[in-house]
């Protein structure tokens, strides 16, 4: 990874770094279908993509990526909530024959149609809970152009390596809002590499061996083996079954994919000073206000941590060993009904976690640590 | 291992078309000289479904009434033609999927669909389906089915598939079938069947023959001289980060703090683009901005209000409650501020002076900033804005406007006649 020397100054937004970051790591095509606010993303990905193909609906979408997919491409969508309901049957679909893609999910404010250009996070509950029996696909999410960049790629090398849907989930205020950037700060980005099944041995579908969690991968085009995919209950070889050992070992081997490989994409920005009691946790477009209002704090002499969760699903340990340290934690994102704390803790928020959220507006520095009466 | 099927024992019901039509259909492929590898069957959910296990080729079992769509994006990213995407779907899968059938017709995309009308659902119970025909009865319309069914093939040719046919689903269909499979685009063959759960015992004594007649259908082949779509090869690719404009230092710096600005006025008065050129500008002499746009849904219409951070430090929080500067250019502008503009204690209110002061704290400037043109008024009002405060070099402005190309879409020396005469 190098830098470049030299500064080059640009007004952008972060749809286009999210575009050119998937991109450049190897997205290769774009299915896509109005939706407000992923607008940007689609009119850059017409111009940036080898393949840009646009959908009837968002079924449709997710159809289309997932016929490209068995061929061997690296599709790409993006959606707001809206259209991402109509996905969710395909997502799970996608998700159960293991097939690479990412969908971008721009947060906007609901329920329902809700606001189209308003800005929200109110949707982590509703990917925890999207694919049914309770699996979970990575969620991986943006709280600065930084990760507009990096976790667009990584999302990209991550559902390569774990033939799975990835979800990069975003929200109107990152992806539709233009500030002055620095581009020679990016990481340069490599496409990945993919390695597809080339054993003498015969190939199964959803065939792992040894530690293996992810099956080798082989397009539908091959003429060496058989390949089979199979959204229905599956033995190795992609065979509908009932429930048999082989077929319920293959469901159970999805449930445990995405989190026994937890490590390998655990994102989380933590600034910890010392001697400090309280701990802000922020994720998404909250994270901005959350990091102005620990600087803020702290230039009044307050000793504040700042945690920023960029892995959402499967959830670290990581989060709540970090505020486990703490006396005091808040906990502040574009929602009413602390969708995070409630994925940290459950029912049960422990009485020294303070929630603060909001509908309709972005939460502000100064609202984050009101109690604390310093910004 | 060059047999399409593995087995000549299907897992279908005495007397099932189904069980004809893959029988046939390997025949055909066979016939075509394909190679089990060469096919990849979609399949979905329904009775025709079950057939995964006894092929040879590679297979896709999806969702129901999906394949097409599945099996279209498939037939997308294949870049051998001589590979065959063949789709088998129910008439179930026909009605919730009716729209990826038309949609692939439309396109004329290289696959065979082969819809295995029994006119009814038959893995869930016999109920009827949007290809049911008017009187046909099923468990849910034991009396007869009220409602005439869709004449899919009419559909895929109005569409502009290649091809459409309508065959029985009795005797030997391999010449049929071997026709459909041969075309290049898109050709939707629909077997007729009855369902023998369902169909035979819930129409006793009724002929398929007879029912396809009373349907007002017939069999036939339909055909669209049509050349099947290609993916066109070598699309032009855009780095979208080399065809942005960087934006040199070539201004001293003038800001000493934070400032947060909002500009309101109607839509397609160019209230967006005149909030980047000051932004842009800004950058000019270091500054770090943030800059967005708010407005309706129907955007040709009503207000638009873009915000605008400037500052000497990097900026995190971009939100803008109650702003330093306000720039109201329209009524639809100030219907839309107006209650941010009375939560103002301080800061500055510039306002076009056909429009009523609401009451503020702020310093009102008002200025006939309307005369420079409706589409133009918002950029005079931010020159305006930065001559008189300072905060923002007006050359730097004027030559982001040159440099962006938009000078000659605005009376810039009007403006900047106007400008001129202030001091």
């Amino acid at each position: 990874m190098q830098k470049s020397s030299n500064e080059r100054k640009v007004l952008i937004d972060g749809s286009r770094l999210i575009t050119e970051g998937m991109a450049r790591a190897g997205a290769d095509s774009f299915i896509g279908y109005p939706i407000t606010p992923a607008n940007l993303l689609y009119l850059y990905a017409s111009r940036r993509m080898p393949l840009m193909l646009p959908a009837p609906d968002e079924i449709t979408t997710l159809q289309w990526m997932s016929g490209l997919s068995a061929t061997g491409r690296l599709p790409v969508t993006a959606t707001s909530f809206p259209g991402f309901a109509l996905m969710i049957e395909s997502v799970n679909m996608a998700f159960m024959m293991e097939l690479p893609m990412v969908i971008v999910v721009v947060q906007r404010l609901g329920p329902a149609t809700g606001t189209a250009t308003c800005g929200a996070q109110g949707d982590i509950a509703l990917l925890r809970g999207m694919i049914s029996g309770g699996h979970q696909l990575p969620v991986l999410c943006t709280s600065d152009f930084n990760d507009c960049w990096e976790l667009s790629s990584r999302s990209v090398s991550l559902a390569a390596e774990l033939r799975t849907p990835v979800v990069l989930l975003t929200s109107k205020e990152e992806v539709m809002t233009q500030k002055s950037f620095d581009l020679s700060l990016l990481e340069s980005i490599s496409p990945v590499k993919r390695e597809f099944y080339n054993s003498n041995m015969p190939y199964q579908s959803y065939g792992v061996e040894g530690d293996e969690i992810a099956p080798p991968f082989l397009p539908v085009t091959t003429d060496k083996w058989q390949v089979r995919l199979n959204a229905s209950t599956h033995d190795r070889n992609g065979i509908l079954q009932h429930s048999n050992d082989e077929a319920i070992a293959n469901t159970v081997r999805l449930d445990r994919k995405a989190a026994e490989s937890l490590d390998s994409f655990t994102y989380y920005e933590l600034d910890e000073q010392d001697g400090a009691d309280t701990l802000v946790v922020s994720y998404g477009i909250t994270a901005s206000a959350a990091r102005d209002a620990v600087r803020k704090a702290r230039s009044k002499g307050r000793k504040v941590s700042l945690l920023v969760p960029k892995t959402i699903l499967p959830l670290p340990d990581d989060y709540r060993m970090i505020m486990g340290k703490y006396q005091k934690v808040i906990i502040a994102e574009e929602n009413i009904n602390a969708q995070f704390a409630d994925l940290v803790f459950g029912s049960a928020i422990p009485a020294n976690i303070v929630t603060a959220g909001s509908a309709g507006k972005m939460i502000t520095p100064s609202e984050i640590l009101k109690e604390e009466d310093c910004v | 291992m060059n047999s399409i099927l593995k087995t000549t024992e299907l897992p279908y019901c005495k007397g099932c078309g189904h069980d004809l039509i893959a029988k046939k259909s390997a025949q055909a492929l066979e016939n075509l000289g394909l190679s089990p590898l060469d096919v990849i069957v979609v399949t979905d959910i329904g009775c025709h479904g079950i057939i995964d296990k006894c092929l040879n080729t590679h297979t896709v079992h999806g969702l129901h009434g999906r394949s097409v769509a599945l099996g279209a994006g498939i037939s997308f990213g294949i870049e051998n033609p001589d590979k065959k995407v063949l789709v088998f779907i129910g008439d179930g899968g026909s009605t919730i999927g009716l729209q990826h059938i038309m949609e692939a017709a439309r396109l004329n995309l290289n696959m065979t669909v082969v819809v295995h009308n029994n006119m009814l659902y038959g893995m869930t119970g016999g109920q009827t389906s949007g290809l049911t025909p008017r009187g046909f009865c099923t468990t849910t319309s034991f009396e007869g089915n009220p409602f005439a069914g869709y004449d899919i093939c009419e559909l895929t040719h109005t569409a502009g598939a290649a091809y459409s046919s309508r065959i029985m689903g009795v005797g030997d269909i391999t010449d049929e079938l071997v026709e459909a499979f041969s075309v290049k685009g898109f050709a939707l063959t629909e077997v007729m069947e009855i369902c023998p759960s369902y169909g035979v015992k819930l129409n006793p004594r009724r002929k398929l023959s007879e029912i396809l007649e009373s349907s007002g259908k017939k069999t036939g082949v339909w055909k669209n001289e049509r050349k099947a779509f290609v993916l066109e090869q070598g699309k032009k690719s855009y780095d979208l980060l080399e065809e942005l404009k960087g934006v040199e230092k070539d201004f001293p710096e003038v800001l000493a703090s934070d400032l947060s600005l909002v500009i309101s006025g109607s839509a397609g008065e160019g209230i967006q683009s005149a909030a980047t050129l000051l932004a842009s500008a800004a950058m000019r002499s270091g500054c770090h901005v943030t800059q967005k746009g708010s407005y309706p849904v129907t955007v040709g219409v009503g207000f638009s209000t873009a915000e605008v951070n400037l500052s000497p430090e990097p900026i995190n929080f971009h939100g803008i409650g109650v702003p330093d500067i306000a720039i109201i250019t329209s009524a639809d502008g100030l219907a839309h501020s107006k209650k941010r503009i009375e939560g103002m204690k301080k800061g500055k209110l510039f306002i076009d002076e056909s429009l009523e002061t609401p009451s503020t704290g702020a310093e009102v400037i008002k200025r006939d900033f309307r005369s420079a043109g409706a589409r133009s008024a918002c950029m005079y009002a931010v020159i305006y804005f930065a001559k008189s405060t300072g905060i923002v070099d007006t050359e730097s402005i004027y030559k982001t406007i040159e440099e962006s190309g938009l000078a000659e879409k605005m009376p810039l020396s009007k403006i900047k006649e106007k400008i001129g005469s202030l001091n």
